[in-house]
């Protein structure tokens, strides 16, 4: 068995073949021709072949996956009929005397070069653009054609990367899933694999071979995994985990769209957690109705340096657009106790859980908070931003935190960098200092949000990392209940809203407890969405 | 020869989709029309060329038009850039 780890882009597990993706070996020569005229007739011939290609596509990609996503291939005939590329390739033929094939290859060369030295990540992107219609010149004009043998069964398609023409190509009823070596999350193919449903993995590397043509394969889309001829252990477990992703999806459909509402009609927000980009696709999959607790941790967790306002920007505004208008709401940065980060250089503690951590760290260190700020002020603009502050224990950090937001604004203003200026704020209630003082708090954010994890943990003085306590841990404990609900009672008495992001919100036996109590929002992880949904639905 | 100046809003500048709008809008022209942005310039007929302007929000752009419709595509033209960048 051979196992890779590769970046998933669509969740769910698929079982089957692996088939390469075999491209034609064009080996472009330069070669001298005597009639050029006739050259440039035979590449003018070749190019309306192609942008007939591309109509076609365009039309097959407006049906399968929609005209947003569609657009790229109507980009990719202006390309072609691009005067400046035109006269490029004649002018290569007629002044050189040299054949077509040579005179496509270099302009290609030259026209994907001036948008890889653009400053600018989307432009850079487009190089590809550039080298994927040019390729599909060549091979007119070298007579090849490319793509997969006929398939007689589903397989999993692998590849080095694909481009989104080869992609849109493919027949989708025998596509189990895409593997690929290269590539990046945001390609276009990533996101037609996540429009099209299907399961993918990239960025495997070159493990991945052409030696594995034809082998068994598995590929875990939760996990970014790819097996190949797996053995009987994993195979059976991948089956177990493909009939439970199935199961779920059958939930689904018969859950999927319908409201979070009690028999007697109460309703309630159901959310996701999620921890890192690549778990929006189970969000969105699992039809939550927003994300209720997005950890930026990561961010900071998976780099080497702490990371630049450019980057958080990216990712938050992948998000929010991903969201697509539904509610984000981003715990600003929870490093310390169990989460440390060396970089950050923080000192060895005797009590971490009580100690230098989260809003903390931002507060005393303000220009690590001011950048994250700034991205999630900036990223606000293209979507339903909220912004949760972990850790709170006064009202005075809230008048320390909203000091540091007008500053970040009054920069962004003066530098003329569109940003939001009305954000919803809410805190985490995981302290039990911030349930006495609730009623405070809720004069001056927008919304709580209960972490039930940490708050356990303070008012029960249990470590939850020391198994030997598991015994007095008692999750449903009394106090812990009654802090929830006077945490309501405030939120609701100054107009503020409440909810759940702690593992309490997805405890199904204490739904119909917390619907009393008159919670406005649960979010629970991607996965838990649908039983919630179903458990709300059941109760009177 | 008719002109107008105009600061980009779209967050994302003028990327691949709406270059691919106006450039079909501008081909419909006889006009020359050229976007400018500093002192780079481009034929708003060639998709390269615009996209290659790299042209982000909140940069100015002057756009021009010269030839027996202009007073037709500035005026169109202007509409388009309000409405979409």
């Amino acid at each position: 068995m051979v196992t890779i780890s590769g970046k998933s882009v669509f969740g769910g597990v698929s079982i089957g073949k692996l088939m390469f993706y075999k491209r034609s070996e064009k080996v472009i020569k330069r070669t001298h021709v005597d009639n050029v005229d006739e050259e440039w007739s035979r590449f003018q011939k070749a190019k309306d072949t192609a942008v007939n290609q591309l109509k076609g596509l365009y039309e097959k990609a407006l049906e399968d996956v929609g005209e947003a996503n569609a657009m790229i291939f109507e980009i990719h005939q202006m390309m072609l009929e691009d005067l400046d590329y035109l006269e490029s390739i004649e002018n290569i033929i007629r002044t050189q005397e040299v054949n077509a094939e040579f005179a496509v290859a270099t302009t290609a060369d030259n026209f994907s070069q001036m948008f890889a030295a653009m400053d600018d990540a989307y432009m850079q992107g487009r190089a590809a653009d550039v080298k994927d219609v040019s390729e599909r010149v060549l091979d007119i004009l070298c007579g090849v054609s490319n793509g997969i043998k006929e398939m007689e069964e589903p397989c999993i398609i692998a590849a080095d990367d694909l481009a989104p023409s080869e992609t849109v190509q493919l027949d989708k009823s025998k596509v189990l899933g895409f593997a690929t070596m290269y590539g990046s999350s945001n390609s276009h193919t990533a996101i037609l694999a996540r429009t099209m449903n299907i399961p993918a993995v990239i960025g495997l590397g070159d493990t991945l071979s052409e030696k594995y043509d034809g082998s068994l394969a598995v590929i875990d889309g939760f996990t970014g995994t790819l097996y190949i001829d797996p053995d009987e252990e994993t195979l059976s477990e991948m089956k177990k985990k493909r009939e439970k992703d199935l199961e779920q999806k059958a939930l689904l459909e018969q859950l999927k769209g319908k409201e979070n509402v009690t028999k007697s009609g109460q309703k309630i927000n159901v959310y996701a957690n999620i921890g890192n980009v690549s778990d929006l696709g189970a969000v969105l999959k699992n039809d939550a109705g927003g994300i209720g607790l997005f950890r930026s941790e990561f961010l900071y967790l998976e780099n080497t340096d702490f990371p630049t306002e450019e980057q958080q920007f990216a990712v938050y505004k992948q998000v929010a657009e991903s969201m697509a208008g539904k509610k984000v709401i981003i715990r600003t940065l929870d490093i310390g106790a169990d989460k440390q980060v060396d970089y950050f250089g923080l000192d060895k503690e005797e009590n971490p859980a009580l100690g230098y951590r989260a809003i903390r760290i931002c507060l005393t260190r303000p220009e690590i908070f001011k950048t994250q700020l700034r991205a999630l002020y900036r990223a606000a603009v293209y979507g339903n931003i909220s912004i949760m502050f972990p850790m709170i224990i006064s009202v005075d950090e809230i008048h320390q935190i909203k000091a540091i937001i007008a500053e970040v604004k009054a920069g962004l203003k003066e530098e003329g960098i569109p940003y939001r200026d009305e954000v919803e704020l809410g805190v985490m209630i995981e302290t039990p200092a911030s349930v006495m003082i609730s009623r405070e708090l809720a004069k001056e954010v927008d919304f709580f949000s209960v972490g039930t994890n940490d708050l356990t943990q303070y008012t029960l003085a249990i470590d939850r990392q020391n198994s030997k306590l598991d015994r007095f841990y008692d999750p449903h404990h009394p106090a812990i209940l009654s802090m929830i609900k006077m945490a309501a009672e405030s939120a609701h008495a100054e107009g503020a809203w409440i909810g759940i992001c702690g593992e309490l919100g997805a405890d199904l036996e204490l739904t119909e407890e917390f619907l009393k109590m008159g919670l406005d929002e649960l979010s629970v992880s991607p996965a838990m969405v649908l039983p919630l949904r179903k458990r709300i639905r059941e109760c009177e | 020869m008719k002109e107008f100046k105009y600061v980009i809003t779209d967050p994302e500048g003028i990327h691949a989709r709406p270059a691919g709008i106006l450039v079909k809008q501008a081909a419909g022209y006889q006009s020359d029309i050229k976007i400018a942005k500093g002192e780079k310039s481009a034929d708003a007929k060639r998709i390269f060329g615009v996209m290659g302007l790299g042209v982000k929000t909140g940069e100015e752009i002057t756009v021009t038009a010269d030839g027996a419709d202009e007073d037709k595509a500035i005026s169109e033209l202007e509409t388009f850039f309000k409405e979409n960048l």
